[in-house]
């Protein structure tokens, strides 16, 4: 069976959820082969077994890691050439996102970003489904040229176990004095929250100006329900919630089970960034809010009173 | 210092957007049409930066007729001059296909010190023509940038990433893409009305830049769009009006959705 690279998203050696969705798709389309970039390898492998990786090609060069994209999207066309590779799986976050878009220049393939499904296509190839105009369309497509790549949103397929032998190649990829051109020299990390990544998590809830610059009630309610916490922009412009929090077009897309508008109005750039959540709630103290218009459940009132009630019975109900 | 800006007109976000039926192209013909919100960010930090020294801001546009209204506006902002890329061959291009003609256009107007552009489009949701492009011209590339600063022959940009915000260096020429957190993008003034009126507009066709007309357009695209449907708006659900006791009921719908 011909072999499906899987870029692995990791921090460290703990890989990403993204990751072992990637590796279930790649089932689909062949055999998964992961490509680990840097030196925790150890740590990661016993995931990567878990969610079907046969082999792992392991890449620990400082030139990949201590330049930006453009090596990345080297070492991988090298490896589609080793490997004639029958389709590259990339996490669509922005990286992984100009790693696959430099790699189909490299390699004259079809690229096909933020897809939602991916499956085998009819005879041979993918076929993926995309979701597009803020979610207003949904777009099924296919790769007519080269070896397809795909970027691959966060929650597009359950993790599911399938033990693979995940056997380590070192791979040597040769980097070109171009593709160092851009390299990070500070990174100040973020204070660690203990919730959930906004864009993997299965519930968001979001604060707006209606919350006036008091997120402890958005806060306290995310907490009892385990889920990440976004802002709308209008809030993240005030400075009241970092601008990595952001929902929307200029933010993050989201795409949970579940989405709570805490105090926001639902302007079309904040609804294209969640309105393909599954389930959506909103409490706004304006019955007219068009938010309102896109929620399965709404509560007109005011989120200082509605989510500290919510919090209570949520916490009571997990006794 | 000499900076080109990529600049894309786009089918105002407010109306309804839609794809053509025949083809399964983006409709940018048939709704208004803008130059893109974000967009105006690149327009404006190119300014600021030729402002603070020497060169020219030029900005490039790939598109039909009425691309020229992106450019028209770029121009009353305050840029020194226009190229548009249009021709009927064009029509329903990809990414790739785009970003060829993009780097052709870019080479033909000069070796620009810095290419900048937004930090993605605001129809369609491919934000990959940047790197594309970047790796077309051979250039590094630095995206969502929310501060830059030029020193000598390095560029330097902070961008906020999930984990960390970031400090990244980059070797000029280089290409940066900006976030709307950047500055704020000024209107165009009377005078910049009036002057723009006499800034140079070239028009390319495909046969300026060396693209044949077979490597673009919807026949030349490496991926395929098979179908499209749109999405049953949704429909609205229950709302409740807080009596003292909304908490306690939202508490109750998530209980019977089994959120809880
Ligand atoms: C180029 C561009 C990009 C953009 N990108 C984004 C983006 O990515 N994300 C984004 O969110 N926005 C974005 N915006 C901004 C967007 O247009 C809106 O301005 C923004 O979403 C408004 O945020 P909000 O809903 O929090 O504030 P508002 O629109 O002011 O709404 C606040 C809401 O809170 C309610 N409220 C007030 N007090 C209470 C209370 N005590 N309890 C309950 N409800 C209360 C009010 O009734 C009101 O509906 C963008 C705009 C532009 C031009």
């Amino acid at each position: 069976m011909a072999e499906v690279l899987v870029l692995v998203d990791h921090a460290n050696g703990t890989v990403r959820k993204t990751t072992s969705e990637l590796l279930t798709i790649a089932r689909r389309l062949g055999e998964p082969s992961a490509v680990f970039v840097g030196d925790e390898f150890d740590a990661a492998k016993e995931t990567l077994a878990k969610f079907g990786a046969e082999k792992v090609y392991r890449v620990e060069n400082a030139d990949v890691t201590d330049y930006l994209v453009a090596p990345q999207a080297e070492l991988l066309a090298q490896l589609v050439e080793k490997t004639s590779a029958a389709a590259v799986l990339i996490p669509s976050n922005s990286a992984g996102k100009e790693i696959a878009a430099r790699l189909a220049i490299k390699t004259d393939s079809g690229l096909i970003t933020d897809a939602v499904d991916v499956q085998a296509g009819d005879g041979g190839g993918v076929a993926t489904t995309q979701s597009v105009f803020a979610g207003s369309f949904s777009v099924k497509s296919t790769v007519t040229k080269g070896t397809p790549i795909v970027t691959v949103k966060p929650n597009s397929a359950t993790p599911e176990e399938a033990a693979g032998a995940a056997a380590d190649e070192a791979f040597e990829p040769t980097i070109s004095e171009g593709a160092k051109g851009a390299k990070v020299t500070e990174s100040k990390p973020k204070e660690a929250t203990g919730r959930p990544e906004l864009t993997e998590a299965a519930i968001v809830v979001s604060g707006g100006r209606g919350t006036g610059g008091d997120f402890s009630p958005v806060e306290t309610f995310a907490d009892s329900l385990g889920a990440a916490v976004g802002a709308s922009r209008a809030a993240v412009d005030a400075g009241w919630y970092p601008h990595t929090s952001q929902v929307g077009q200029t933010g993050k897309q989201v795409s949970p089970q579940l989405y709570v508008a805490c105090g926001i109005s639902g302007a079309i750039q904040h609804r294209a960034g969640m309105q393909t959540s599954k389930t959506i709630i909103a409490i706004n103290k304006d019955e007219e809010a068009p938010i309102f218009e896109l929620v399965d459940f709404g509560v007109v009132g005011d989120l200082f009173k509605v989510l500290p009630q919510a919090t209570e019975a949520v916490n009571a109900s997990k006794g | 210092m000499n900076i080109v800006v990529c600049v894309k007109y786009v089918p105002d976000a407010q109306s309804d957007r839609t794809f053509n039926e025949s083809d399964n192209t983006t409709d940018r013909v048939g709704v208004d049409g803008l130059l893109s919100e974000l967009d105006e960010y690149a327009v404006e930090e190119a300014l600021k930066l030729v402002e603070a020294g020497e060169g020219e801001v030029t900005v490039v546009t790939v598109g039909p007729d009425q691309a020229a209204d992106a450019l028209k506006k770029a121009l009353q902002m305050g840029a020194d001059k226009a190229v548009h890329v249009k021709d009927d061959a064009i029509h329903g291009s990809d990414a790739v296909a785009t970003s060829l003609v993009l780097a052709e256009a870019i080479k033909k107007i000069g070796s620009p010190d810095l290419v900048i552009t937004g930090m993605a489009s605001t129809d369609g949701t491919m934000s990959v023509v940047p790197a594309m492009l970047a790796e077309r011209l051979g250039l590094p590339q630095v995206t969502f940038a929310s501060e830059l600063s030029i020193d000598g022959s390095t560029v330097t940009i902070r961008r906020d990433g999930d984990a960390a915000s970031e400090t990244i260096v980059a070797t000029l020429p280089a290409l940066v893409s900006v976030t709307d957190q950047i500055n704020e993008p000024r209107f165009p003034s009377f005078k910049g009305i009036m002057a723009a009126k006499k800034k140079p507009v070239e028009e390319w066709a495909l046969a300026d830049l060396g693209v044949d007309a077979s490597q673009v357009g919807l026949e030349a695209a490496w991926s395929k769009v098979e179908s499209f449907t749109k999405r049953p708006p949704r429909e609205q659900g229950q709302i409740v009006t807080d009596d003292g006791d909304g908490g306690t009921k939202l508490a109750e719908f998530l209980y019977a959705q089994k959120f809880v």
